[in-house]
């Protein structure tokens, strides 16, 4: 049967264009990829090239012709023994509009199999679900924390010991479990945090990497396609804006991209946050950067217990996760359960202090002010509940939520920019799921809107502190 | 073993020059290695001009870059290696894909946003995977599939298998920075990796003497100790010849190799580039003189291995495959909107 070759689009964008040109008249041979026409549009000129070979039996659009809609028929191209006589029939009835496409695609393709006497093929889709309503995001159950056995002994463990410790742990159970990143073997980690592992592990699981952040984690993600489960270090987090490419476009979309075939089991951690007097390029806040991100999972802990169980947790879970550690945090010590096997569900915030006045949610070093502000809240005769959250994303909001109804009252801490900041999102989530419960608007507490300055006393007021929590929190009690 | 290489600077030594290879002289084909890479760049050709009509026709939506002109690099480095061995490219992926023997079905319908796609219409024509045929995408951001490839390697020096990963990249990818990241730790480490630098001359509308300073590609990994070796990939036999030796030098622990595999692509570089960065006699004499499919094909009826009619039958055989591809590509149903919400996270 006749093949009808159709006006092709530049672009998906393209709905008509010029046929400026006849590269072959009719009668002409015509093998694959030869150039028969020229078509063009405001923004480009393109060459019509035959896909199937034949005889060009009919030029249907003449040269010079505009506005010539895409997938109208512009010629026929003819097989062996085929003749302009055939051509009556399928054109018969044919008018050039969209609603014969379906008709003119089935003679092509009829063209190239003969055989099939099937359904004709449907006409282009343009998203069935255009006017559809998108499904509501499925929820997730997160588990409880694990029971710690009565009696379970605390043994008092620096947040860098629990994350050794962690780390060990998870390299003894899988031996997939490997760590790179700059001097985290020989030097035993910038921040020691990787001490005794080159001695336990040696150096096929202790990897040393040159200093090249893209690059390793690049590898880190090749590594964990193939099925193993890095963990890569940063030595901080400002350094893994060299590889944010990485971890946002190659860890975190292919789960998806895949249709589920494949993944990033890794962790990405490393300290995170403002140290002390290192300036603007080293002291920067990402949660709310990587808890935008579908595919990524977030943490960020604040106590050496949380450390510990979270780290094993990240480590174990088949998607790629980001832990943010905070290098003032490294030296704080806080009881952990000396138990076999202690890890924490990824998800879940946790009390850290029950209270009934107002609400303060923080997360990572922020809880230090949380604290204190709480202590210091006591004596002034407010009880206030402190949310520890563990985790940015997926984020636990139900917990928030739940103490919100009762207090009626939401103060959020980080150190993390204002702008789109983690307080922001909660602000905004309470508002939409809890606002007949807010007896005052949710504050949002975070460092200041400036690169950090290196002065001393500068920084200290780019960071948050433990006077704007309390005067906050009698703001929204209305307790001036 | 590089475990040991790892532990220490003092076992590293630093003396020893860059290897200087020559390209090897390609062996003749057996006919059926002949009919093979026939079948096997012709598949590809056809598939590709399919998806270029069904592109035409707004089946194809997006960003679209066919593989038509360097069909013989890929076919000829899938005969030259092993199963088990890994593949990761960028997005000019759909010859991969096929020779990797993923199902034409699949790609197209995923080209296409069906169901019945690789990615279960998620990825699009630029992040396909196939974990069980070992292909590792489909990567849509210029380079970024070189670290990953790297990686690929470092796991199977891990788990001291003997595969390689062949990790391929244009001569566009060829001057991204972690490039040069990759090619210094996969050296370091001695990973068992063959990187293919798909030279056709031009990044995106860019031609290699208007972009790179050293546009011998082959000579990119001298600072970082990789020999590399310039081969004529419009021949399939060249191709396979230099694939075997990268492989064998990978297995044999002495670390990366670079293949700059000197190609050419007729179309675009998406389907929607018209192409005024080149003249149309530069395009006309490599498809004339150079193709690698009419390469095979002359010398399949000069040895009489195959005649005129075996030669349509052939033909025939591929159009039915891609016929019934892009047939089922069209009819196949667009992802259920549940599928919106699966697989962000395991």
């Amino acid at each position: 049967m006749p093949i009808e070759i159709l006006m092709p689009a530049l672009s998906p964008t393209m709905e008509e264009g010029n046929l400026s040109k006849w590269l072959k008249k009719e009668g002409d041979k015509v093998e694959p990829g030869d150039v028969i026409a020229e078509i063009e549009t405001d923004k480009a000129t393109m060459e019509v090239e035959a896909v199937d070979e034949g005889t060009l039996g009919k030029i249907l659009v003449a040269e010079g012709a505009e506005g010539v809609k895409v997938n109208e028929p512009i010629a026929v191209l003819l097989a062996d023994g085929e003749s302009a006589d055939d051509l009556s029939l399928p054109l018969e009835g044919r008018e050039a509009s969209a609603a014969s496409r379906e008709g003119s695609q089935k003679s092509a393709e009829a063209s190239v199999d003969p055989t099939p006497a099937g359904e004709p093929a449907d006409p282009p889709l343009k998203g069935e679900g255009k006017g559809a309503k998108a499904p509501a995001a499925p929820k997730r159950e997160v588990a409880a924390d694990p029971d710690i056995p009565e009696g379970t002994e605390m043994v008092q463990t620096t947040v860098r010991e629990a994350l050794r410790d962690a780390m060990a742990e998870e390299m003894r159970r899988d031996a997939d479990v490997f760590v790179m990143g700059e001097e985290v073997a020989e030097y035993e980690g910038a921040y020691k945090i990787t001490q005794g592992l080159l001695k336990e592990f040696g150096a096929k699981r202790v990897v040393d990497t040159p200093i090249t952040e893209h690059g390793f984690a690049g590898v880190g993600v090749g590594a964990a396609f193939a099925g193993l489960k890095p963990i890569v270090e940063f030595m901080t987090f400002n350094f893994a804006m060299q590889a944010v490419d990485q971890i946002v476009n190659s860890a975190a979309k292919t789960l998806y991209m895949s249709g589920g075939q494949m993944g990033a089991p890794m962790v990405f951690r490393g300290p995170n946050g403002a140290a002390a007097r290192v300036a603007a390029q080293h002291s920067q806040d990402y949660a709310a950067w990587y808890s935008h991100i579908p595919g990524l999972k977030v943490i960020q802990p604040y106590t050496a217990a949380d450390a510990k169980g979270l780290l094993k947790a990240a480590i174990r879970d088949p998607n790629p996760v980001i832990f943010l550690e905070n290098e003032i945090l490294y030296g704080h010590t806080f009881d952990v359960p000396k138990l076999d096997d202690f890890v924490l569900p990824i998800g879940k915030a946790r009390i850290h202090r029950p209270g009934k006045d107002v609400t303060i949610v923080s997360f990572g070093i922020g809880m230090t002010y949380a604290v204190k502000a709480a202590e210091e809240l006591e004596g002034q005769g407010i009880d206030a509940e402190v949310i520890d959250l563990r985790t940015i994303r997926p984020m636990d909001l139900d917990t928030v939520i739940e103490s919100v109804k009762k207090t009626n009252r939401l103060v959020t801490i980080e150190e993390g920019y204002p702008q789109s900041s983690v307080g922001d999102f909660i602000a905004n989530q309470v508002s939409q799921r809890a606002f007949d419960h807010l007896d005052a608007p949710v504050t949002t507490i975070a460092g200041k809107d400036v690169p950090m300055p290196y002065a001393a006393n500068l920084e200290k007021l780019a960071l948050p502190s433990v006077a704007e929590v309390v005067e906050a929190v009698k703001a929204v009690t209305y307790r001036s | 073993m590089a475990a040991t290489k790892r532990t220490s600077a003092k076992s590293k030594s630093s003396s020893d020059s860059p290897v200087s290879l020559k390209a090897p002289k390609p062996a003749d084909f057996t006919k059926e290695q002949e009919l093979d890479a026939y079948r096997g760049m012709l598949l590809i050709r056809r598939f590709e001009e399919k998806a270029g009509q069904l592109y035409g026709m707004g089946f194809i939506g997006g960003f679209c870059h066919l593989y038509i002109g360097q069909e013989a690099v890929v076919t000829g480095l899938k005969m030259a290696i092993e199963k088990g061995d890994q593949m990761v490219t960028a997005y000019r992926d759909h010859g991969h894909m096929l020779a990797m023997e993923m199902s034409p079905r699949g790609v197209m319908a995923e080209l296409t946003g069906r169901r019945g796609g690789y990615s279960r219409g998620k990825g699009g024509s630029m992040h396909m995977f196939s974990k069980e045929k070992n292909f590792y995408g489909g990567h849509g951001i210029v380079g970024a599939q070189v670290p990953i490839g790297t990686g690929m390697a470092f796991a199977n020096q891990y788990r001291e298998n003997a595969n390689v990963s062949l990790t391929f990249f244009g001569d566009g990818a060829a001057n991204q920075g972690q490039v040069y990241e990759s090619f210094n730790m996969a050296s370091l480490w001695k990973l068992p990796v063959i990187y293919v630098i798909e030279n056709n001359r031009y990044a995106m509308g860019t031609s290699v003497s208007r972009s790179s300073a050293e546009t011998d590609f082959s000579h990119r990994g001298l600072s970082f100790k990789i020999p590399g070796i310039q081969i004529d990939g419009m021949d399939v036999r060249a191709v396979k010849a230099a694939g075997e030796m990268a492989a064998e030098w990978c297995r044999a622990g002495k670390g990366p190799i670079i293949l700059e595999m000197q190609t050419y692509r007729y179309r675009g570089h998406s389907m929607s580039d018209p192409a005024k960065y080149r003249s149309k006699d530069e395009v006309q004499k490599m498809r004339s003189e150079h193709d690698p499919i009419e390469q095979v094909k002359s010398r399949l009826v000069e040895k009489t291995w195959a005649s005129e009619d075996d030669l349509k039958a052939i033909d025939k055989e591929v159009r039915d495959i891609v016929a019934d591809a892009a047939e089922f590509a069209q009819s196949d149903p667009e992802p259920d909107v549940s599928e919106l919400y699966t697989d962000i996270t395991h």
